[in-house]
């Protein structure tokens, strides 16, 4: 896949001081999804305002489809849909308007049929002369996705998209989501919460404290990192773990009734087969056994805390 | 150039006058009448005419400016202050717009607003008092020059302020004192010389001056330097603008 959006060497010092952004280089993948995990201060959304144009870099650069983000801002971003963490809306402005302007704003000739499109996929179409104001949080949420939507982008930012979203909006907005890839358009969002990445994203970026920790194809990170655990549920209680099988990563649960073994899926041998037969030599019997993977989440902690 | 763009932030401001149609355009009209009953019908009974000129008559110019330049301060400053205080600035920011684009969209609006407003007052004026204008170009051109500064320069009041108190400080305590020195009610001939030379250096004097001019040819200084005063401070006003953008003082991180 082609590179979309190459980001080189960003970094971003604020006027206080705090240093959000430190040398952070990453490409981005024509037509991928993207999900950028971090948590709360660690610059994701600081990089997203930057591709954009709300923040200015302090030293580094950002391509995007070849432009310049500084120098071509018109060709990139005409490109760039963004739907921003916070509830910013208008107040007293009809749903129809303010999508209606966005489109102007960014430079399209106004289509009521493409606004009516996007109104109808978000839901929206029977508030769409609501003033803003009278709407939910999660309407709000949807007219924000609809403003971004309006100038019919081939990038899609999402920051935080599903903070205090109820299950219906998150669904149909995984919908639209996937329509969209399926339609060529590059998404990225921001995220703290890990199912979402688990569930949408094709590439995962863990951010922390300002620099990329790791930026891999989700499977491939969840099998690089995931360490997998066999759990042998013991037919007697075990008071401690005999010492010829000190060589084995194991750890006692459940008050002795649990032994489990961790072990990493990518080694040449998990030593599973050695571990039964020394188990067995040990005397200890097992009544049961099932083996668990780490999720995204165990994994993105892991990260996190090395970072640190 | 974005004429989309332009267009959708004109568009949206002008929908934001119709919405408040009665602070907008019905209030500026009452204050004006009021100021015809108390002013024109109280004070023009003691003063007749200045210059030649009935003191209803005489008052109108300065009037119009008085709302002219509140008006178009008020406008546009709150224009852009509002996107700023909800945070909806994102947009703008992050659209494929320039500055010089955002500024005609905003001030070319809150101009617009204000010089509708002039022309109702007006013809609300032609109401209580006789009217007569000598140079109807000249009017014009005072009017829309006047509308255009004074919304550029309400437009940097709406980036500089941080909280609504400062957005209503700056017309409060410096516009409309100016506006009531400057001349709108009496002509700085009335003076003692020595607050006429003080009056000199009100800059608001000029503009009601050379729009009075506009009307009666009659004039507190000369209508070229009304026009050169009123340029300066369009040109010091978009230079302002320029840096602004430049820095990304108040609006960009």
């Amino acid at each position: 896949m082609n590179t979309l959006i190459s980001v080189a060497n960003l970094s971003k010092t604020y006027a206080s001081g705090f240093r959000a952004l430190k040398d952070v280089s990453l490409d981005i993948r024509q037509g991928e999804i993207l999900a950028l995990l971090g948590p709360n201060g660690a610059g994701k959304t600081t990089l997203i305002s930057i591709i954009c144009g709300i923040v200015n870099p302090t030293s580094g650069s950002v391509i995007v489809a070849g432009h310049d983000i500084i120098a071509d801002y018109r060709k990139t971003r005409a490109m760039i849909g963004l739907v921003p963490q916070e509830l910013t809306t208008d107040a007293f402005e009809t749903v129809w308007a303010t999508v209606s302007f966005s489109r102007g704003l960014f430079g399209k000739k106004s289509n009521p049929d493409h606004i009516e499109k996007i109104l109808k996929e978000l839901s929206l179409w029977d508030k769409k002369d609501s003033k803003i104001m009278d709407l939910s949080g999660g309407m709000k949420r949807r007219v924000l996705i609809a403003k971004a939507l309006s100038h019919e982008p081939e990038i899609l930012f999402l920051d935080e998209p599903t903070a205090g979203v109820d299950v219906e909006l998150r669904k149909d907005m995984w919908n639209v989501v996937r329509a969209l890839q399926k339609s060529g358009v590059t998404i990225i969002l921001t995220t703290h919460y890990i199912e979402e990445a688990e569930e949408i994203a094709e590439r995962v970026g863990v951010i922390n404290k300002g620099e990329i920790v790791v930026i891999e194809e989700k499977a491939a990170l969840m099998n690089k990192l995931g360490k997998k655990q066999l759990t042998l549920e013991l037919q007697q209680t075990v008071q401690s773990i005999p010492a010829q099988l000190r060589g084995y990563d194991l750890e006692l649960s459940a008050g002795g009734d649990q032994l489990v073994y961790t072990y990493d899926t990518q080694a040449e041998r998990t030593g599973i087969t050695a571990l039964l037969s020394d188990l067995s030599d040990a005397g200890i019997k097992f009544k049961d056994l099932h083996t668990t993977q780490s999720s995204l989440e165990e994994i993105f902690v892991s990260l996190v805390k090395e970072g640190a | 150039m974005n004429i989309q763009a332009v267009k959708a932030i004109y568009k949206f401001e002008m929908a934001r006058a119709w919405r408040t149609l009665f602070q907008s355009i019905v209030s500026p009209v009452l204050s004006t009448s009021l100021y015809f009953v108390v002013f024109g019908s109280a004070i023009g009974s003691r003063i007749t005419e200045i210059d030649g000129i009935s003191y209803g008559s005489f008052i109108v110019p300065g009037l119009i400016m008085l709302s002219l330049l509140t008006e178009s301060i008020a406008n546009a400053s709150f224009g852009i202050y509002f996107p700023k205080f909800t945070g909806t600035i994102y947009e703008l920011l992050s659209a494929p717009v320039s500055h010089f684009e955002i500024v005609l969209g905003y001030v070319g609006a809150a101009a617009t607003k204000s010089m509708i407003l002039g022309f109702i007052i007006l013809a609300t004026a032609g109401f209580f008092v006789p009217l007569q204008i000598m140079h109807p170009v000249w009017m014009v051109a005072f009017l829309v020059l006047t509308s255009v500064t004074f919304s550029l320069f309400g437009f940097i009041i709406g980036i500089w302020a941080d909280g609504f108190e400062k957005l209503q400080i700056i017309p409060m305590v410096i516009i409309t004192p100016l506006v009531f020195l400057g001349g709108s009610f009496y002509s700085i001939n009335m003076l003692p010389p020595f607050w006429q030379n003080v009056t000199l250096f009100n800059p608001v004097l000029y503009l009601i001056s050379g729009f009075r001019w506009s009307f009666y040819e009659i004039a507190d200084v000369r209508v070229e330097t009304s026009l050169a005063m009123i340029s300066f401070f369009l040109a010091a006003c978009m230079l302002v603008v320029w840096w602004i953008f430049k820095t990304g003082y108040q609006v960009k991180k």
